[in-house]
């Protein structure tokens, strides 16, 4: 890739933060570059946020209808999968699937729903909370 | 001990890299983050389809997190990088302030997710970050820390609490509120020796002589056979899949052809620092298999996207061009005296 050809194509998603590459300058010598992003990476990206906001979405819708815990959402909105939250809370993952069942998280004990509020950075409430309309945007870390 | 009075922050294109060599900086020793990169032999590839993130194999272009840090401690005679971990928060932020108010600069291994300063969209669950702190100071009754992060091209600052939730954030690659520093540091470095036993490593690790079947150019052939049988699969996992492929191959992290390039930069450096001039024609191949790569990286989006009539196979045989091509340069490096 020579300098002049490095990708320049600013995104929102980025913030109007930068990123450096190596190029091929003009002497032939590589050096750094900055770039404010190439859109393949842009997409694939987004894609990736789509997807996971999807996932949530649906979550949201099942767990409003009483098929998941609430606990299913917010772990989607804090993006996180089944194996990252098995590992952060030293369970297995089948148990954290048991957890989804409305009726098993309605009985978890307080010390079960504390260790999952701060692995996933909300407050108890909130965890139990399902909120009334779908948040996309931030999570909330 | 740091000059820290002098310390300048320089973007980088990787975060572990660009904070080894902001820790050389820091102590007196010009090396260049291509230089790091290449003195610890980073360049690799690896698929490791046993380890999933979001339900997809990882596929990485580099050694793993915290191997450049041990590789250049190892290698490099006189640097002792000290590593600690912490069973709690509270006695991992004190003794950050503590080797902070010594004067010292620390590097800190966070996760993205919980840096406020990151770009929104950008703040997944990856645990191997590395950052630089250089300083803490109160505001208004608040602890905030200056934040030399490799990858932004400006300083930032942190409050307490944040960058203590980045630091013990739980999960796969845990940091355990794991931070580093330079005890103490060589002078000079003795390259003559160094460059060469690095250029052979990366060689060995890669081409026909390294036997695991995952890493290397091996990695990259089961990449391809994996993406001829996606026609199998879901049209939903088919695009999830190549999507993935670019992410892991350009997002900050992984960096598939940034990394090429940035091998090539070390080779340049290499090439002038030993006097040595076919070092350069290497370095421009692995420039032409960077721009391989990201050509690579374009044909999987336009598949996933269903741009054009690309085929799958056409991908995998692409990505096995790329191998073929790369098995020829490291089996050469292999044999670098």
């Amino acid at each position: 890739m020579k300098i002049d050809e490095v990708p320049q194509q600013a995104d929102d998603i980025y913030e109007g933060e930068t990123k450096v590459v190596y190029a091929v300058g003009r002497d032939g010598k590589l050096a750094t570059a900055s770039t404010q992003g190439w859109e393949a990476e842009i997409e694939a990206l987004k894609d990736a946020v789509d997807e996971i906001e999807q996932q949530a979405r649906e979550a949201w819708q099942r767990a409003r209808n009483g098929d998941t815990s609430p606990l299913e959402y917010h772990m989607l909105h804090q993006r996180l999968d089944v194996p990252m939250l098995a590992q952060a809370m030293g369970k297995f993952q089948w148990q954290i699937r048991r957890h989804f069942k409305p009726n098993v998280f309605n009985h978890l004990s307080d010390k079960r729903l504390q260790q999952y509020a701060k692995v996933m950075g909300l407050s108890v409430e909130a965890l139990k909370r399902l909120p009334d309309t779908l948040e996309t945007g931030e999570p909330q870390p | 001990m740091p000059d820290l009075s002098q310390f300048q922050h320089q973007q980088a294109a990787h975060c572990e890299t660009g904070a080894a060599a902001g820790l050389f900086r820091a102590h007196g020793l010009d090396l260049s983050e291509a230089m790091v990169f290449g003195l610890a032999s980073g360049l690799t590839y690896a698929y490791l389809p046993f380890v999933k993130i979001n339900g997809l194999p990882l596929m990485a272009y580099r050694m793993p997190p915290r191997m450049i840090l041990k590789m250049l401690s190892w290698r490099i005679k006189g640097l002792k990088i000290r590593f600690k971990t912490f069973k709690n928060e509270a006695d991992g932020q004190a003794f950050l302030d503590q080797k902070l108010a010594e004067g010292e600069l620390v590097g800190c291994q966070t996760s993205v997710f919980f840096l406020p300063y990151f770009p929104k969209e950008m703040r997944f669950h990856f645990n191997a970050h590395n950052l630089l702190v250089f300083g803490q100071e109160t505001v208004d009754g608040e602890s905030q820390y200056h934040i030399s992060d490799p990858v932004f091209s400006h300083t930032v600052t942190t409050d307490a609490a944040s960058l203590s939730e980045a630091r013990f954030a739980k999960g796969a690659l845990a940091p355990n509120g794991r931070l580093y520093y330079f005890e103490s540091v060589p002078e000079s470095i003795d390259y003559d020796t160094l460059i060469p036993k690095a250029i052979r490593f990366t060689g060995k690790a890669n081409g026909k002589r390294n036997i695991t079947p995952i890493s290397g150019v091996g990695g990259m052939k089961l990449v391809a056979k994996r993406i001829e049988k996606l026609e199998k699969d879901s049209k939903r996992y088919r695009q999830l899949f190549l999507g993935h492929i670019v992410r892991m191959q350009e997002e900050i992290g992984t960096g598939g052809a940034g990394f090429r390039y940035m091998y090539a930069a070390f080779l340049q450096e290499a090439a002038e620092k030993l006097q040595r001039p076919e070092l350069n024609e290497w370095a421009e191949a692995f420039v032409a298999t960077g721009d391989e790569w990201r050509e690579f990286a374009l044909l999987c989006a336009r598949i996933s996207k269903g741009r054009g009539n690309h085929t799958l196979k056409e991908a995998a045989d692409f990505l096995r061009r790329i191998a073929d091509q790369e098995l020829v340069l490291y089996n050469q490096m292999a044999k670098f005296k």
